[in-house]
């Protein structure tokens, strides 16, 4: 089951950018976070919103604009990976046969959120 | 010129305490860049006050001569696109 912060990350990603493609991937089972957690995610944006912002930065940021609640310091959300896109790069990219794989792999933490083995 | 190149991150260059710092520490080390390490969690302003600057809400942040480059993805992105290394 999905939960809220999921909903609430693919809804406002929809209403953004009208997507062609949409995937809210939620890694937080990957790191060392309680089960059932919502703080780490992967998102894979693929719209023509992106065809004028021509750098990855640029790309990135009206990601990070239309997220702020969610990845504000006091949000609940402690990382985000971003794909971002236009649907001819990502044809491209699917054309060549990549995939987008898992994010790198949690190193512990900094201490700052529950542990999964925490009571 | 050590500081040409300076890593926001979580943890330090030899103990990263997060994968995603940890991945772009591993992409300067191997490229032999020199850069310098700044761990964000040893002080909770730098954290606030770096977020502030680049108006960027995660770690780690690549900064090149003062100016901020990117996050783990678009260092991966660079990496992979030969991008980054004229960048050194």
């Amino acid at each position: 089951a999905k939960g809220p912060v999921s909903e609430a990350i693919a809804e406002k990603l929809t209403s953004a950018f009208s997507p062609v493609h949409l995937e809210v991937r939620n890694e937080s089972h990957m790191h060392n976070v309680p089960t059932g957690s919502e703080t780490h995610f992967k998102v894979i944006v693929i719209s023509d919103k992106f065809k004028d912002a021509r750098t990855p930065i640029k790309r990135h940021r009206l990601v990070n604009d239309t997220l702020k609640e969610e990845v504000a310091a006091d949000g609940p959300v402690h990382a985000l990976s971003i794909v971002a896109m236009t649907p001819e790069k990502w044809q491209a990219k699917l054309e060549k046969g990549e995939a987008v794989g898992p994010s790198p792999n949690c190193r512990g933490g900094d201490g700052s959120l529950p542990k999964r083995n925490e009571a | 010129k050590a500081n040409d190149v300076v890593l926001y991150m979580k943890g330090t260059k030899s103990m990263p305490q997060c994968g995603f710092s940890s991945r772009v520490a591993g992409v300067l080390n191997y490229m032999a860049v020199d850069f310098a390490d700044v761990n964000v969690l040893a002080d909770e302003d730098i954290r606030t006050g770096i977020k502030e600057f680049s108006d960027w809400p995660t770690i780690p942040q690549l900064y090149v001569k003062g100016e901020f480059v990117g996050g783990c993805d678009i260092i991966t992105e660079m990496t992979l696109s030969g991008e980054l290394d004229t960048l050194f």
